[in-house]
């Protein structure tokens, strides 16, 4: 069922009233919010230019801003390259014919989906720190992209496995039949279809990478909201400058969930390649429930 | 294993901690989700309207800016500390609370969006008859379509709780005392890195491991038989 329209009947003139009536209500509840939480900015004096003025001048944005969108992309960038290449192979593992790889596999990926990507952060951090893996200037670089990776690895590794299993069975039994063996099976008929229509899944994983760099604000990582709180201690301007930080991660991840769901409905629509996977606000594991997707 | 006997008073105190704060949450965020859930299927446009600008500013904000604006934003700037003053557990007190805030406001985007997606899965002939038997927009919901959707999203939904679950740990950040900070301590304290991190990822393990089996179940328990 979709739309909403065929939830109510079109409003009469008594619905047509009260739709109103609850319309004036809501803006009228919603503008006092806002005339609070206004006067509360106002009276703690949050609302003056010279809170909002550094945001203009270009020095802000070099000297805190720019960093922290930097080290964003970099973490994003990395770990959402290295969580494919550990996806796939975690998720073609957990279809392998063999007991025991399947097995290792499918620990692996529940393992890193049951703990708290916080949690595999700080241990990555302690880790490269203790056994100077990596030089010191890049150990919280490494925690970010190491935690980040080991998750998503293991949230795409599900997603790769949901998108071979929904292939219509003849694609494989087809491939059998000429000979093909397993590998050549998943690599030539299996995967490159399977790739298709995870796309719009895999886009939209990307916002959930980008979100989480920001849990690196607690290995001194330095990013986005990092360097938010930064200019907050500056100049004074806590909630201005989280304001500024949250908007850019709107737009930046708004746009990448709107492309997710256009891509996903162009798909739908086009005759051509597999059906698109639904982007589901959060994916199933094995055991019923579990813990992935886009939260 | 002598770190864990050693710390065992405090490695429960904090993951009790945590349990509060997804229980606490997940209760505000169910309520939350569904009042937002029931905004955005509403007939009155401007209530859609808040609805879905509610789900896409909160769902693209990274939870730590949430958690961080209601310590920096709501208790230091605006004075907003959800506690009395006088009593002298105030600070650690408004710190959880605000926690709680943070992750009630995050995860109910996620619910509204899984209830959603329930209601969708209710077949057309449900609503249409019962909007001809003369149910209104409220009746329909409350009695024909969430009742059917809840059963459906039984399973998403414990999803969604596993990762408020996990998500707890960012309350940290504001010096709520639950696993991660303490996870943090003790490697400082005691240079044990391989037995904390093992004593840590067990304990989420054994928290969320059982939450999804049970869903899993009650999901399949609940499933409506069409």
């Amino acid at each position: 069922m979709s739309g909403a329209s065929v939830l109510f009947d079109a409003p009469g003139p008594r619905a047509r009233v009260r739709n109103r009536l609850i319309t004036v209500i809501t803006i009228a509840l919603a503008l006092a919010a806002a005339w609070v939480i206004y006067s509360r900015l106002e009276s703690k004096g949050q609302l003056t230019a010279a809170k909002w003025e550094p945001f203009v001048t270009g020095n802000l944005w070099k000297t805190y801003i720019l960093p922290g969108v930097q080290g964003t992309l970099t973490a994003a960038a990395v770990s959402i390259v290295l969580a494919l290449v550990l996806g796939f192979v975690l998720g073609v593992g957990r279809l392998s014919h063999h007991n025991g790889v399947r097995w290792t596999c499918s620990v692996i990926v529940e393992f890193f989906r049951a703990v708290p990507v916080l949690i595999m952060m700080i241990f990555a951090y302690f880790l490269f720190a203790n056994y100077d893996v990596f030089p010191s200037k890049h150990l919280a670089l490494a925690g970010v992209i190491t935690g980040l990776t080991l998750y998503n690895g293991a949230v795409i590794a599900e997603i790769v496995r949901a998108g071979v299993n929904a292939l219509p069975r003849g694609q494989a039994e087809a491939a059998e039949a000429l000979g093909l063996r397993w590998g050549q099976t998943m690599r030539s008929i299996l995967l490159p279809q399977a790739v298709t229509s995870m796309l719009p899944v895999l886009v939209s994983q990307m916002v959930v990478v980008l979100k989480d760099t920001a849990i690196g604000y607690q290995i001194t990582f330095l990013e986005m909201v990092r360097q938010g709180t930064q200019v907050g201690s500056a100049y004074g301007n806590y909630v201005p400058a989280l304001i500024v930080i949250a908007l850019l991660m709107i737009t930046v991840n708004f746009t990448l969930s709107y492309f997710a769901t256009w891509l996903e409905g162009r798909m739908r629509r086009s005759s051509k390649g597999p059906e698109p996977m639904h982007i589901a606000p959060v994916t199933q594991g094995v055991f019923g429930a579990g813990a992935g997707g886009t939260i | 294993m002598e770190i864990f006997t050693e710390y065992r008073g405090q490695i429960f105190e904090a993951f009790w901690t945590t349990i509060q704060l997804t229980v606490y949450s997940a209760v505000g965020a169910l309520i939350l989700g569904t009042v937002l859930a029931a905004m955005r299927m509403s007939p009155v446009p401007t209530l859609n309207w808040l609805g879905t600008t509610y789900v896409n500013v909160v769902r693209n904000t990274p939870l730590t800016l949430i958690i961080l604006f209601c310590s920096f934003g709501l208790s230091q700037t605006l004075g907003i500390t959800l506690v009395d003053a006088k009593s002298t557990t105030s600070i650690e007190d408004s710190n959880f609370r605000l926690a709680v805030l943070g992750l009630t406001v995050y995860t109910a985007s996620f619910v509204c969006e899984t209830i959603r997606s329930g209601v969708n899965t209710v077949p057309l002939g449900q609503a249409e008859a019962a909007r001809s038997l003369g149910l209104t927009f409220g009746q329909n919901l409350r009695m024909i379509l969430l009742p059917q959707a809840f059963r459906a999203v039984v399973i998403p939904l414990g999803s969604v709780l596993i990762a408020l679950t996990k998500n707890t740990t960012i309350a940290s950040a504001i010096g709520v005392a639950e696993a991660a900070l303490l996870m943090k301590g003790m490697i400082e304290n005691t240079a044990a890195l391989i037995s904390v991190g093992t004593i840590f990822a067990s304990g989420f393990i054994i928290l969320t491991l059982p939450v999804g089996l049970l869903f899993g179940w009650l999901g399949k328990r609940l499933a409506v038989a069409r």
